[in-house]
């Protein structure tokens, strides 16, 4: 049989809030039975004076404290699992709302709580109460005149309050969920400097991400396309060197064939070349950088001065600053050379470079130049550029290298 | 001795070691096996990838060195995807007879590679075009300001290794007129003028701060 998907829902909707309900009233009836049993230790101390009214209060009044702070934690999980709320973790300092919703406004919840799944049970008896007199028999009956009409009116108020019910528990998680909300929340400016930090660890893993794809990248080509384009330009090259004696048609063929092999790649090197290359894993960002110097199209001057290495991920994002600069130069600036410096400074890291091209190149426009801008921002990195129009132009990259 | 682990490329290499005319001792696909053939074989001369298992970083530079040290006699061949100068310098730290050091594609074009092959075996010199222009991108005003155009490609084609005819084939200039270019390029840079090829070889390296 299948239920409407209307009456299903709801179904489960009542279920989910019943659920988060019970859970509430352990959570909730914790801190006062502990208070109680304190109370009884204090009431035995101040009447007959016993010792271990003396030696025991201690315990309760630990467990009590352990409680304040450990049943938060009990009910972040509650409303995240039960609920689907995701109430913020509290520091030790917000001790004030903690003891004030665990051992306060907890307990008239758990009370709340514990009438509503009282009036539950009641109401399943109560609507079921014409079952109970059937089973019980003709005799009973008997002995018991008007137990039809009484059994009646029972199950018939019982239904009505089984239909109040689910408005009723779906009030209450409502009402839990603005308290819960009002009580347990952390300041804005601490809200605030939590979500920086996770944004900042978040982002320093993104960016960690895609360096980790861009090597993974570089060493599959490098393994296999790289080595088949070698392999075949080398066949090429020993045909082109032994089979003196083809046709002239022929040797045309291989020549070019072996021309366009070498110019594959020749492309292919240029492009996996500025992904990541090894060597800057291995030696770093100045031994990186004379390779993407002297693979550009024009003059290019490298000027390094680097004590020390940079964070990984720093030095990948130079690297490519570097790599998309030149690219831009050789593409747009139509320069005679072109200037590169890399310097580091305390705890920045300057990368210029500069050309004596026509200039007039847009920082806001153009594709490579975005997503420089954006690589460097992805590191905290300032990014510069002046271009006036008839040149030169120059580009200030500054990234932060905190050891 | 070849050591290289792309199979592919290992059965061509094998194919134009054995056009030139050398005999291939070995073939090995990684640098601990190469250094355990070196020690069986000893060969004359020893082609090595850089990038090998089972890091695939410099294990083909450590290796080399590590032959150079054992058996200083022999020649090495590097090989690499990409040249880089830093090697270029761990490689040529202790003397520059009989080491290349070139691009993986130079194979491709066979007949220089041979050529390469034959200079290395003999005792000389042979850098990559690439790993000469990395050299020259790191210079600022300095003496090389000083040389004309003809003198800088005169220069970069003697960094590379190459002997005066050498030079003078790759511009189809007479080698007369190559000699002349060397003596003006040694008294631009104060360099002390040296009749074997390697030992101008070796000056103009380190000149160029390798």
């Amino acid at each position: 049989m299948t239920l409407p998907p209307r009456l299903r829902r709801a179904l489960v909707r009542v279920r989910r809030d019943l659920l988060f309900l019970a859970a509430g009233v352990p959570l909730h009836g914790i801190p006062p039975l502990l208070f109680c049993w304190a109370c009884l230790h204090l009431a035995d101390i101040l009447g007959p004076g016993t010792t271990w009214g003396t030696l025991g209060l201690p315990i309760p009044v630990t467990l009590l404290v352990i409680a304040a702070y450990g049943l938060t934690e009990a009910q972040r999980w509650r409303f995240r699992a039960l609920c689907g709320v995701d109430l913020p973790r509290l520091r030790f300092r917000e001790s004030k709302r903690q003891w004030a919703y665990n051992c306060l406004i907890g307990p008239l919840f758990g009370l709340l709580e514990a009438l509503l799944l009282a009036v539950l049970a009641a109401a399943l008896t109560a609507a079921t109460s014409l079952l109970w007199v059937e089973a019980l028999g003709w005799e009973w009956r008997v002995n018991h005149f008007g137990a039809w009409t009484r059994a009646g009116y029972a199950t018939a108020a019982g239904l009505l309050v089984l239909a109040a019910v689910p408005a009723l528990a779906g009030g209450l998680v409502r009402l839990e969920n603005l308290v819960g909300r009002a009580v347990l929340h952390v300041s804005r400016s601490e809200e605030l400097q939590r979500r920086v930090e996770d944004l900042t660890t978040s982002r320093a893993g993104a960016v960690d991400a895609a360096d980790a794809e861009r090597r993974r990248i570089e060493r599959d080509l490098h393994d296999g396309a790289q080595q088949r384009l070698v392999a075949l330009a080398l066949n090429l090259g020993l045909a082109k060197a032994t089979l003196k004696d083809l046709p002239p048609e022929a040797r045309q063929v291989i020549d070019e064939a072996h021309r366009d092999a070498k110019e594959a790649i020749e492309e292919l090197n240029s492009l996996v070349r500025g992904l990541h290359p090894a060597v800057l894993d291995e030696l770093g960002l100045d031994a990186a950088l004379s390779g993407l110097a002297a693979r550009a199209p024009l003059p290019v001057r490298l000027w390094t001065d680097l004590p020390e290495r940079a964070a990984p991920a720093v030095e990948a994002v130079a690297y490519f600053v570097v790599s998309e600069a030149l690219n831009n130069v050789a593409k747009h600036a139509d320069a005679t050379r072109a200037e590169v410096t890399v310097t580091r400074l305390g705890e920045i890291l300057r990368v210029v470079v500069s050309d004596d091209g026509v200039g007039g190149a847009d920082p806001s426009g153009g594709s490579g130049v975005k997503g420089l801008a954006q690589r460097v921002r992805s590191v905290d990195g300032a990014f510069r550029m002046s271009s006036p129009v008839g040149g030169p132009t120059t580009m200030t990259v500054e990234l932060p290298c905190t050891t | 001795m070849i050591a290289e682990d792309s199979v592919l490329l290992r059965v061509g290499l094998v194919k134009v070691l054995e056009t030139a005319g050398f005999e291939v001792a070995a073939e090995v696909g990684d640098a601990q096996a190469l250094l355990t053939a070196m020690a069986e074989h000893r060969p004359d001369l020893a082609v090595v990838d850089v990038r090998m298992p089972p890091g695939f970083t410099d294990e083909g530079v450590r290796a080399a060195l590590e032959i150079r040290e054992r058996w200083p006699d022999t020649a090495v061949l590097m090989l690499s995807q990409y040249v880089e100068e830093r090697y270029a310098a761990h490689l040529l730290a202790s003397n520059t007879s009989g080491i290349g050091y070139l691009l993986k594609q130079r194979v491709a074009d066979v007949e220089e590679f041979i050529e390469a092959l034959r200079r290395v075996a003999d005792g000389g010199t042979a850098l990559d075009p690439q790993v000469v222009a990395q050299l020259l991108v790191r210079r600022r005003s300095d003496p090389l300001e000083r040389l004309t155009e003809r003198e800088r490609e005169v220069l970069a084609l003697m960094a590379e290794g190459r002997s005066n005819a050498g030079i003078a084939g790759a511009l189809v200039v007479s080698e007369s007129a190559v000699a002349k270019h060397i003596n003006n390029i040694l008294a631009k840079l104060d360099l002390p003028k040296a009749d074997a090829d390697h030992r101008r070889v070796l000056a103009v390296l380190r000149f160029l701060g390798v």
